[in-house]
């Protein structure tokens, strides 16, 4: 039996026992979870520094913050999440108990990232576990020195029901071949259809993170400072390799030189004249991350940067001008600190270059224009859309973080990410009693008979509604009760 | 080009000119088909007669009422579930819009099953309709005169570019699904559910697979047998048996088998006359393979109630068995026919054990009084749905979601669940280009005190919800104080 294997069988062993159901076992271990990022807060900002190249103040801004933000809502919102939600009845249901129950799926497989490698791996960890299931971490090989780390859980959390895998290719694909009961995967769309090809045999459903090429377009109408500043945060954070990063900039010719010259300015103040010997800029992965990224350059001009140095992956934060629709920058994502400005002649020519493309994870429009914001918001479709900032919506724990087509299915944050890798269960408890009404059903089927189940089926009751009318009633009541007694 | 490669093209042609995102165009489409539920309740009813024997009133109660509901109620709340969803903010977000915008996802491919045509290809297509999508939707051939009135008379109602009805068999599909689809709804079995996931992957299309399996029954000691009996008989040989949801075996009490066998085959009579061969309100077996298929699944067990049969007529009596094995050939697979085996067991423990020892099923069923013994076994086992003291009924009750988990499927639908999951539901947040000051904390270099800005309005959670609306009531209490005194003291 191969290492994966037993990994798989121990932790559904583990889930069989079912001790992950009661709701204290699963605060326990995020809790736990907690004191692992806590604890080990050295050993994974050296390893962030060694893999990307992160500062220690940016892996806690922008790796365990939010991590440490899902924990403490799943905690604060287990018994919430977990309660039994009841649903609207009908007519023929009234007296009856109608709720959905969240309950666990069993065996869920995490396939982690490389570039956020604690937020993209332990964040849907934390719904996982919130949602009383076993889970398989296969941290990402490439971001090899925090793989290393995670596999420090098991020291914190109940390692036979939470698994950490490390491993390569070889080890994925024996990990696929495995039974689960919902495989999370955050990654490019390639292996995204690799992993749900082999989902697919074991009827095992999918949330899967991709890609794409997030546009930012950029109204004449607006603030292009303000717009520009936080269009660089977003773009060269993490020396671009953010699945959300604003990817290229469409704006109309007439502001293209002001948009270099702002983003040249903020590129100054972020990261300083020497960007290289700065600590809060990254670095790109690896040597074939960096020669890809490079390669994407050709037949492009450079407007800003474009120096680079191999031996330590350093891509300087770069802009492309004049950049044509059929350049090699514009072919796939760039996953990298390269910013290509496409000119279109307004909105609309925006949006026919954005639909003429398949739908990315985010979109971003900058517009001091409510009109302009509409439009694109109901011309576009994309897994997110934000207006007049960049990535912060990744954040917002009651937003779902997902795609849509090659961007990805599936959503994930907040009581997203216990929804995601829950089973919610329709329950119809009824009672052995009032017979003579469900006469109508049985056969011999008559008109009569039919008149009744017609009326009885196609009446909606809004309960929640009525129930709600009464709350209010009760209150009015109330109060005019107190006041007559104590305010005269 | 082939034909289904045309369909397919003209679809996604048609999305691309809008049409499908306005409100109106969609209520006017649902509206058609409504009128084609109406109109064509006679062509319907006489293609279910030839295809499952299926009685007119049959037809009535146990599909087109269903989609009439559905229909209904997407018309009333179109406009509710269209809406942007607003969504609680956070301190960083006070100032700014922050909802869920429903979308449609482009072109939905609908396969539809045999055994409640209508029920399980329109159904999923009024929410399909509902989104905004266009919809290629694909009859199953094995009920093959229903299939010619959707191909014949849909086209006539609803806008046949967008809606698309493509007929065939195994070919047809097979060409239909190395298309492209935005979301592919499939209702049928596992093994064909797998080959399709398959082919969705390589286009990273998302599945919603309503599958099977074997429903377990479990009739406790405690309890009232004469009803629970007649609901499970009901549930059963509806349709001859052929209903995804149907009480596939009784888990029960080895004491209580008699009396249960008694009370089914009182039911049986009741409902189905002495000889259900000639009661118009009993089915037939969809065609001779599944009669032959349905007639193998007895043997090796002890028929308890009727067994008749009649291979030309693809009739098969409402029929029991006894003491039936574990590893008997009637229990290694979804029987989706009008036999009901009975499993002996010793305890609740036992039948627990027994059905978490099988794949998830899509339904499953707990006669009992006992409430606790009823909370006790939604605890300890996982299905699509449950039910208690009934059968089928979930599947009526459009505020649930109705889907499997497991082998038995992945997704849902009925009511707005139907149009959430054929939706893409977009995370929207739109900001200002003012208050920059805020963000100063984000931004290189980045430091220990921007850091604990960030800190605190990050890892903090305050819910504006529970505090807006407690601010509200307060307000409100006030407020009718304050009138109270005014208007009604002297």
């Amino acid at each position: 039996m191969s290492r994966e294997q037993l990994a798989v069988q121990q932790a559904r062993k583990a889930f069989l026992t079912g001790r992950s159901k009661p709701l204290d076992y699963r605060i326990k271990q995020l809790k736990n979870l907690n004191r692992f990022i806590k604890e080990r807060a050295a050993d994974i900002t050296n390893a962030l520094r060694k893999d990307l190249h992160k500062s220690a103040n940016s892996t806690q801004l922008f790796e365990i913050l939010g991590l440490e933000g899902e924990i403490n809502l799943a905690v604060s919102k287990l018994a919430e999440w977990a309660a039994p939600r009841p649903v609207n009845k009908n007519l023929l249901t009234l007296s009856d108990d109608v709720f959905l129950q969240p309950e666990p799926l069993g065996v869920v497989l995490i396939i982690g990232a490389w570039n956020y490698p604690i937020a993209v791996t332990l964040q849907p960890l934390v719904g996982a576990i919130a949602a009383g299931n076993a889970v398989v971490v296969k941290p990402s090989e490439v971001s090899s020195h925090t793989a290393s780390v995670m596999e420090l859980m098991s020291l914190y959390l109940d390692s036979e029901m939470y698994q950490v895998v490390t491993g390569g290719v070889p080890e994925t694909q024996e990990l696929l071949k495995q039974r689960f009961d919902h495989i999370f995967y955050t990654g490019n769309s390639t292996v995204g259809k690799l992993v749900m090809e082999a989902a697919a045999r074991h009827l095992t459903p999918v949330t899967l993170e991709l890609g794409g090429k997030s546009p930012c377009y950029i109204d004449k109408n607006c603030d292009i400072r303000i717009a520009c500043r936080r269009i660089t945060w977003g773009k060269y954070l993490n020396c671009g390799q953010t699945c959300i990063a604003p990817d290229y900039i469409l704006c109309e010719s007439s502001i293209q030189d002001r948009v270099i010259d702002e983003i040249q300015k903020c590129i100054k103040e972020f990261y300083t004249t020497d960007p290289k010997a700065f600590e809060d800029y990254g670095r790109i992965i690896n040597q074939r991350h960096y020669k890809r990224i490079m390669a994407l350059l050709e037949g492009s001009t450079v407007a800003i940067g474009g120096d680079s140095d191999e031996s330590v992956c350093y891509i300087a934060p770069t802009v492309l001008r004049d950049v044509t629709p059929a350049s090699k920058v514009m072919q796939e994502e760039i996953f990298g600190p390269i910013l290509p400005i496409v000119t279109v002649n307004g909105l609309k020519e925006a949006i026919e270059f954005i639909n003429d493309r398949e739908k990315p994870l985010a979109l971003y429009v900058f517009s001091s224009s409510k009109k302009v914001i509409k439009q694109m918001v109901s011309e576009t479709s994309s897994g997110a859309l934000l207006a007049n900032d960049c990535m912060v919506h990744f954040t917002l724990s009651d937003l779902p973080f997902g795609g849509v087509g090659y961007s990805g299915t599936g959503r994930y944050h907040g009581k997203y990410s216990f929804d995601q890798v829950s089973h919610l269960r329709s329950c119809l408890i009824k009672k052995l009693n009032m017979e003579a009404v469900n006469q109508m059903r049985y056969p011999p089927h008559t008109t009569e008979k039919l008149r009744w189940a017609r009326v009885l089926l196609l009446k909606q009751i809004n309960v929640t509604r009525w129930r709600q009318m009464a709350q209010v009633a009760v209150l009015a009541a109330l109060a005019a009760f107190v006041v007559k007694r104590f305010l005269r | 080009m082939s034909r289904e490669q045309k369909a397919v093209e003209r679809a996604r042609k048609a999305f691309f000119t809008g049409r499908s995102k306005s409100l109106e165009y969609r209520i006017t489409q649902l509206k058609n088909l409504q009128r084609f539920m109406q109109e064509r309740q006679k062509e319907i009813a006489e293609a279910l007669k030839k295809d499952l024997k299926r009685s007119e009133f049959g037809t009535s109660l146990y599909e087109t009422l269903g989609v009439e509901s559905e229909i209904n109620l997407a018309l009333k709340k179109l406009k509710e579930w269209a809406a942007p969803r607003p969504v609680n903010k956070s301190i960083m977000t006070i100032s700014d819009q922050v909802y869920i915008q429903p979308e449609p996802l482009g072109v939905v491919l609908v396969i539809g099953a045999w055994n409640y045509p209508w029920a399980v290809t329109v159904g999923p297509l009024v929410g399909a309709i509902a989104a905004g999508n266009a919809a290629v939707i694909k009859p199953s051939e094995v009920s093959s005169h229903t299939s010619k009135v959707m191909e014949e008379f849909l086209p006539l109602y609803l806008d046949k570019e967008l809606y698309p009805v493509v007929t065939g068999g195994v070919k047809e599909t097979q060409e239909l699904l190395k298309q492209r689809f935005d979301h592919i709804f499939y209702t049928g079995n596992g093994m064909v559910g797998k080959i399709i996931m398959e082919a969705a992957a390589k286009h990273l299309t998302p599945t919603t697979l309503e599958l099977g399996g074997k429903s377990p029954c479990y009739i406790d000691k405690n309890c009232d047998l004469t009803i629970a009996c007649r609901r499970i008989a009901w549930g059963k040989y509806s349709n001859c048996g052929q209903t995804c949801i149907a009480p596939d075996y009784i888990l029960c009490d080895p004491s209580m088998q008699d009396r249960v066998i008694e009370e089914i085959k009182k039911n049986i009579k009741e409902f189905y006359t002495e000889n259900p061969l000639k009661c118009p309100d009993y089915g037939r077996i969809i065609n001779q393979r599944h009669f032959k298929r349905l007639m193998s699944l007895m043997e090796g067990s002890s028929i308890a109630v009727s067994g008749e049969h009649n291979e030309a007529e693809c009739y098969i009596a409402p029929t029991v068995l006894r003491d039936v094995k574990p590893d008997a050939k009637v229990m290694q697979e979804e029987i989706f026919g009008p036999l009901l085996p009975i499993v002996t067991v010793n305890s609740v423990d036992e039948a627990i054990k027994f059905i978490n020892q099988r794949e998830k099923p899509l339904a499953l069923y707990i006669f009992s009084s006992d409430k606790k013994l009823i909370d006790r076994m939604i605890a300890e086992t996982s299905s699509g749905g449950v039910m208690a003291n009934d059968c089928l009924m979930h599947f009526s009750v459009s505020s649930l979601p109705f889907g499997g988990v497991g082998d038995s499927g992945m997704g849902r639908y009925h009511g707005q669940h139907g149009f959430d999951n054929l939706s893409h539901m977009r995370g929207v947040l739109l900001k200002q280009l003012k208050m920059e000051a805020v963000n100063k904390m984000r931004y290189p270099p980045h430091t220990a005190d921007k850091l604990g800005w960030a800190r605190f309005f990050m890892v903090r959670h305050v819910d504006f919800g529970s505090l807006g609306r407690m601010a509200m009531l307060a307000l409100l209490v006030v407020f009718a104080a304050v009138i109270i005194q005014r208007y009604f003291t002297d």
